[in-house]
């Protein structure tokens, strides 16, 4: 032990030389691999791997020789925080732009169709925008607010030394690879988990460091017990390890070629798919976030949690029901009956335990309901618990099998997915990135209150001409699918469907665009509060730990 | 530790932990929540006793109702042949003549023939049929491969330039591209042709331009330019335009040579779909 304090005195710390020596290995693996693979869209994601270590490595050199690395025990680890939260404010508003580009092309194909440039059709871009607002957008976010909900409620600073720190790079590598190998065309074609099996790998490390990080941190808690919010956010974590190891068993055609095969065939593949796609709703779109909702709620709010037995039942009962329901993606197909009726009754069951979150932290408010007239803020996470409650309702519903055969493959689905992405998931991030911006750069408020308010109205009516022009444009186009002539043929083609829509597509463009205006104005509002003049007196989540400055 | 304290607003204990400020009230399970969380379950199982569920060793719970999809597609299926099987069964047999001339079985054969025509030609043609630049217009009276029932009933079978064997094939030079021409020869043969179709045009160009088109052109689209259909080769002389009527369509086109694929659709269509898709088509054109 003397040994090792020692060392540090005199030098980088260990976990930063292992680290060190882990992007040089990385760099010189990559370098190989760019060589001797005959694959061009394989050499290409090998030479974003070699530019990557190559800037790690040198920014890890940088750091050691400035001593960056010697870790402070008394402070909590916010630098990785305000990476993630810069990071989370990046990519949503990439993802959300990407996002109107399709809704647009959709809108006006002939206008926005580019047959020299295959990389910007529809077919490359859609996954980019669905994989950018959950994985690159949500999953920052869930990252930034995880450190810095475990360390505030454990009373402990992020376990691991570097490693935060890798885990942030590291997902941020998982993106570029993702998002890059969209476009040029490199996917296994399995919804939300479209990238080849080497990013699949690399993930799996990132994310087993991630486990490694939070678990750590609640082993060091000075608090006696752990908080709701690290549950949620630990079932998050767990689940998603697990569903991303499984679902991504896929053989590589070789071994410096980009191409692989699932080790699943047929229907069972499709289960597998839709075990994990439905989950990756459940576990990283609902349990993470609600770990958010969890403390960011109460926090702003100033107000006990509603209930702690409630916050029991309902974190277990949404665990143990929420992962048998993934089933009623695959209503009507070749899987069999019996597992669309377990999948269907599982998601009836599920309604509660779902809405358990939205009571709890809709109560909570009670005492405080006059802040929604004056904190946009806190009016904004009362808003996503809302639109939490309507998709968690509209959820179950669709998942009966007489539903879902109107509502299956069409913009339904779509309408329902957004009203939880933009109302659920969008909302409760901005509240919980606009609680903390102040908090993590030492500002006593936000530049303008104003401006949430703008970003509020806005996104807010984005989301509601969205949501109705989907559900008008699914059930209409549900119902000309079905449509028989009275010899028994369809009586609509496709094309007429499709042309159908048009009116509800420009719509839905426009709600989108809403959206991601109300996403650039916050980016604004935060930019412009980093750049306030600091405030000497800390606000309450100051960087120092409070063992350490009060003893209790 | 933990030291419950009562919460000033609702009058409701709290647990007594605190993390970061954050406390938590003792209250129950609402009422409300729990009971419709019980009917659910109450919900759940009665549709596992009613509709297939839990799975065996070997075979799974069938259910009260005895509910199958697959008996239930089959039975649709059923019906679906009783309705239709009598017309369905002639169309198979009948020549395209007897189908048009019989009302009953001429409109059967249009009603599977919209049918197949919106899911399958319309992304090309157009849902009405009247195709686009490129795509040829099935509503008008110009055929370039005949508009007859059976040369309809041919294309839709083998395609043009499809994969298929038989396809019919034509294909036009690429006359500038490939160097045949010399760019001004291209430019004297596009007033040329702007004039085949009763348009003005640069008589000079025309003069220079005819030794070529006879040299070049005539043995597919004739003397007059009046085409040839067992070739595919396109009339001149008439309005209709498959790349376009202007000047820098036919320049284009005289210089790219340029032939569209329309897939065979054999190996996807029965005989008798091939047939009342052949009756809807030469229904609704301009017929030969």
């Amino acid at each position: 032990m003397t040994q090792i304090s020692i060392r540090q005195d005199e030098g980088a710390p260990l976990d930063a030389v292992l680290l060190y020596i882990f992007t040089g290995v990385g760099a010189f693996a990559a370098l190989l691999a760019a060589a001797f693979t005959q694959d061009p869209l394989f050499r290409f994601h090998a030479y974003v791997f070699l530019a990557a270590f190559v800037m790690g490595a040198a920014g890890m050199t940088a750091g050691v020789a400035y001593g960056r690395f010697k870790p402070d025990p008394g402070r909590y680890s916010d630098g990785v925080i305000r990476a993630g939260v810069i990071a989370t404010m990046f990519w949503a508003v990439v993802a959300m732009l990407v996002g109107v580009v399709i809704a647009a092309q959709l809108s006006w194909p002939n206008l926005l169709y580019f047959p020299e440039a295959g990389w910007l059709n529809f077919g490359r871009l859609r996954p980019l925008h669905t994989s950018g607002v959950i994985f690159a957008f949500g999953g920052n976010a869930l990252i930034a607010t995880s450190f810095w909900v475990v360390q505030r409620t454990c009373r402990a600073r992020l376990a691991g030394g570097v490693a935060p720190w890798f885990v942030f790079w590291g997902y941020q590598l998982f993106i570029v690879l993702a998002a890059t190998g969209y476009l040029a065309g490199i996917t296994q074609s399995k919804e939300y988990a479209e990238p080849e099996w080497y990013v699949d790998l690399w993930l799996a490390v990132v994310w087993v460091a991630y486990l490694l990080v939070f678990l750590g941190t609640i082993w060091k808690r000075k608090e006696p017990h752990i908080y709701v919010a690290n549950w949620f956010y630990l079932a998050f974590i767990i689940t998603i390890a697990i569903l991303h190891i499984v679902n991504n068993m896929a053989l590589p055609v070789g071994l410096l070629n980009h191409r692989s095969y699932s080790v699943y065939a047929g229907v069972q593949d499709a289960l597998v798919q839709w075990w994990y796609g439905h989950n990756a709703v459940g576990f990283f779109l609902t349990a993470g976030f609600l770990g958010m909702m969890y403390y960011f709620v109460p926090k702003r709010a100033e107000r006990p949690v509603y209930s702690y037995r409630l916050s029991i039942v309902h974190f277990w009962s949404l665990i143990f029901i929420y992962i048998w329901a993934g089933p009623h993606h695959l209503h009507y197909t070749a899987l069999p009956q019996w597992t669309q009726t377990l999948g269907a009754t599982f998601s009836i069951m599920l309604w509660m335990p779902s809405w358990g979150g939205m009571i709890n932290g809709l109560m909570t408010l009670s005492g405080a309901w006059d802040k929604l007239r004056t904190d946009p803020v806190i009016r904004m996470m009362v808003v996503a618990l809302a639109f939490y409650g309507m998709s968690t309702f509209e959820g179950p519903l669709m998942s009966l099998r007489e539903v879902n055969a109107l509502s299956h493959y069409t913009d339904w689905t779509i309408g329902h997915v957004h009203s939880g992405a933009l109302g659920w998931v969008g909302f409760i991030s901005f509240g919980a990135v606009y609680c903390m911006v102040p908090w993590l750069w030492k500002k006593d408020r936000l530049y303008s209150n104003q401006l949430v308010e703008w970003h509020f109205w806005i996104a807010t009516t984005g989301i509601l001409l969205y949501i109705a022009a989907m559900w008008v444009s699914g059930i209409m186009e549900g119902l000309m699918w079905r449509e028989y002539t009275p010899q028994g043929f369809l009586a609509n083609s496709f094309v007429e469907t499709v042309a159908a829509k048009h009116i509800e597509n420009i719509i839905r463009t426009l709600g989108g665009l809403m959206y991601l205006s109300g996403a650039v104005i916050m980016s604004y509002n935060l930019w412009r509060t980093v750049r306030m003049p600091g405030h000497e007196a800390q606000p309450q989540g100051a960087s120092s730990l409070p063992a350490f400055v009060a003893a209790e | 530790m933990s030291h419950r304290e009562t919460d000033e607003h609702s009058g409701v204990e709290t647990t007594g932990h605190e993390w970061d400020g954050i406390r938590e009230l003792d209250n129950p399970l609402p009422r409300w929540w729990l009971y419709i969380f019980y009917g659910c379950i109450v919900i759940a199982a009665i549709y596992w006793v009613l509709m297939p569920s839990w799975p065996g060793v070997n075979s799974y719970a069938k259910g009260v109702l005895h509910q199958s999809d697959r008996v239930e597609v089959a039975k649709q299926l059923a019906e679906l042949q009783h309705l239709r099987g009598a017309e369905g069964a002639m169309l198979r047999t009948a020549s395209l003549e007897t189908i048009e001339k019989d009302p009953k079985l001429q409109a059967y054969a249009l009603a599977v023939g919209q049918s197949v025509f919106g899911d399958n030609c319309a992304t090309c043609h157009g849902v009405g049929g009247t195709g686009a630049k490129g795509y040829a217009n099935l509503r008008d009276d110009v055929w370039l491969w005949g508009g007859s029932l059976e040369d309809i009933q041919r294309t839709i079978q083998v395609g043009i330039r499809s994969d298929n064997p038989h396809a019919r094939q034509s294909q036009m030079p690429a006359f500038g591209r490939d160097q045949i021409l010399r760019p001004a020869q291209v430019d004297d043969l596009t007033e040329f042709v702007v004039a085949l179709s009763r348009r003005p045009a640069n008589v000079a160009a025309i003069k220079r331009a005819a030794p070529v088109f006879i040299e070049q052109c005539s043995a597919c689209h004739g003397p007059q330019g009046k085409g040839d259909i067992k070739q595919g080769a396109p009339d001149l002389t008439d309005a209709d335009w498959l790349y376009g009527p202007e000047r820098a369509d036919i320049r284009n086109q005289i210089w790219n040579g340029q032939g569209g694929v329309m897939p065979t659709w054999e190996a996807r269509f029965s005989p008798e779909t091939i047939k009342a898709l052949a009756v809807y088509i030469h229904a609704n054109a301009g017929g030969q």
